[in-house]
């Protein structure tokens, strides 16, 4: 039986969420083996515009929902806005990035559609004609492969970097097919009254490819703006902390990282001057590529390390720091 | 002002978690289970919220598990909440969050109109967060995610609430009756008291099995779990030797050309 996939592309103020790409990488490996069909879905007032970006990355149909109502994420309005994509699409497969907005709408679409649901998956493979979905559970300590049933619609949230996207193909061009959808007004009683960047400038550390993070053994924010964001900077990516760091003021709690703070599971996660107490670990080890800079060779934080380096922080990550400029200028 | 709010009794973050030996699940035996971190501030939230204003009638504390939770109703209940709704069915166990939602949602419905749901953002055993918007869902209700600043008007109806999304921070404006899922840094959980939790053994808990919560026809778990396993180790870490100087150079090299992360 073949397979038919419509994956879910983010975007805000009609900026794609890159990691939504990597949706199309899940939904080939899926498809292809069934000889399903790969479709698209993109929603709010900017959909139409960014139809020829998302066509390069060769979906079969996309369908907008260009509602002025969904200019800003709300539970109810993109909820409907999906379950509408479904009914025109008819998948079997509905897949979205296990994003802040991900996580909060699929369980309503899921409850809605009646469909089965699993979130925050690794790898997705198909077994039989059912969809079977890898993730972890007790914050990384154990694995676990769940089965959705297979009489109904499957959805899956993918954690950001499980899979890579694909190479686009510029100049595509896919069937797009507009969906009409207004949320009633009981589905409007909660708005977005504004919405506060965050950071000044500097990456989120849920969305970065690369995170930079510091430990209590910084002892100060001083040095924090001195080394650790340098290194952020020359790397594009985002500045973390320990929850020791934050806890000692020297980064806002915004940018902790652990099991209390945030989870997270980039490509390259340094940690610099961080032990990796339990629940900092729970917090990182996800990521694809771990560096471990710390002067006691026994911290916990090398077991999980990929590369490690018995080394003071202070001397190592200036030089890492000019390493990297010199090589993203050469 | 009636409020609901949902717990899970989970293993200590800090218990060392093993796989059964079976694959489908963890051992359980002698581990330390408590209150989900994150539901724990929903009840705190409950509470604080009865205390800061004087329309608050009832906090009802609403958990689907096995006998053992009655051991984090009674926490939740020495926290502060005045009665419990325990779904103990074996029937219903299940690993399907958005089941579980439909099951707490039919238990907090048969209670009477509440104004406001909480519960923890996600649950630290299946770390899905599945569990919230679903129940929101069911009920017909709006809610908000990952809750990290609220204000509810005197008139009891009208709230804003922020939220943290990727980059940015969003504050929201909506009304009850409302689902709201609970962040990290909203409330600090106050630790019962020993005459508390006395207190709290005499507050009613009503036991509740699949017949008594109308509504579930046609639904069953869609998500089974099908292995579980320790997660495989980590190749061991590679040590790179140096002055910093050719430890950044290596390590830059390797992260190139090695590992592809740069």
């Amino acid at each position: 039986m073949s397979e038919n996939i419509l994956v879910v592309i983010e975007q805000r103020e009609g900026k794609v969420l890159p990691a939504s790409f990597q949706l199309f990488s899940v939904a080939r490996s899926l498809a292809g083996a069934s000889g399903g069909r790969v479709d698209a879905c993109i929603l709010g007032p900017e959909a139409a515009s960014l139809t020829d970006a998302v066509a390069a990355y060769q979906p079969g149909r996309i369908f907008t929902v260009g509602s002025a109502e969904l200019r800003h994420y709300r539970a109810m309005p993109f909820t409907g806005a999906i379950c509408a994509a479904v009914d025109s699409a008819r998948p079997d497969i509905l897949l979205l990035i296990n994003s802040s907005l991900g996580r909060d709408v699929a369980p309503r679409v899921a409850a809605r559609k009646r469909a089965a649901l699993a979130m925050d998956c690794t790898v997705l493979t198909t077994e039989g004609d059912k969809l079977v979905a890898a993730t972890t559970n007790y914050a990384g300590k154990t694995l676990a492969r769940y089965g959705l049933a297979k009489d109904c619609l499957s959805i899956a949230t993918v954690r950001a970097n499980a899979y890579s996207a694909p190479e686009p193909a510029p100049g595509h061009a896919a069937e797009v097919q507009a969906v009409a959808f207004e949320p009633g007004d009981a589905e409007k009683r909660i708005t977005v009254k504004e919405v506060v960047q965050t950071g000044s400038g500097i990456k989120d550390v849920t969305e970065a490819d690369i995170i930079v993070s510091g430990g209590r053994a910084l002892k100060s924010q001083e040095a924090f703006e001195k080394v650790i964001f340098p290194l952020a900077q020359a790397l594009d990516g985002a500045v973390g902390a320990s929850r020791a760091a934050c806890d000692a003021g020297y980064q806002p709690h915004s940018r902790q990282v652990g099991l209390t703070g945030k989870v997270v599971t980039p490509v390259l996660y340094i940690a610099c001057g961080i032990d990796g107490a339990i629940q900092h670990l729970a917090g990182m080890r996800g990521s694809k590529v771990i560096v471990a800079i710390n002067t006691k060779k026994e911290a916990p934080i090398f077991a999980v390390a990929t590369y490690g380096c018995v080394a003071d922080l202070f001397a190592l990550v200036p030089a890492l720091t000019e390493e990297v400029r010199k090589l993203r200028e050469g | 002002m009636r409020i609901a709010t949902i717990i899970k009794q989970v293993p200590d973050s800090n218990a060392p978690i093993r796989v059964s030996a079976s694959g489908n699940g963890i051992e359980t035996a002698g581990l330390k289970m408590v209150v989900d971190p994150f539901d724990e501030f929903g009840v705190e939230l409950a509470v604080q919220l009865r205390e800061k204003r004087n329309d608050v009638a009832e906090i009802v504390v609403f958990t689907l598990g096995p006998d053992k939770a009655s051991e984090a109703i009674r926490t939740a209940l020495a926290m502060g909440a005045d009665r419990a709704v325990h779904v103990n069915d074996e029937s219903l166990v299940t690993f399907d969050e958005v089941y579980a939602a439909a099951v707490l949602a039919s238990a907090i419905r048969t209670e009477g109109d509440f104004d406001l749901v909480l519960c923890g953002k996600y649950n630290i055993d299946l770390d899905a967060g599945a569990l919230g918007p679903a129940v929101a869902e069911y009920l017909g209700w709006p809610h908000v995610g990952a809750v990290t600043a609220l204000d509810i008007e005197p008139d009891g109806r009208a709230l804003v609430a922020r939220r943290r999304i990727e980059g940015a921070e969003e504050v929201i404006a909506g009304s009850t009756p409302a689902v709201l899922t609970i962040e990290k840094g909203l409330v600090e959980p106050r630790y019962p008291s020993l005459p508390n939790l006395m207190k709290a053994k005499k507050k009613p808990v009503a036991v509740k099995k699949a017949a008594d919560l109308p509504g579930l026809e046609g639904l069953r778990p869609a998500l089974t779990l099908e292995s579980m396993s320790p997660p495989p180790p980590r190749p061991a870490c590679k040590f790179i030797e140096g002055e910093p100087a050719q430890m950044a150079r290596e390590l830059v090299r390797l992260l190139r050309e090695e590992a592809k992360a740069i």
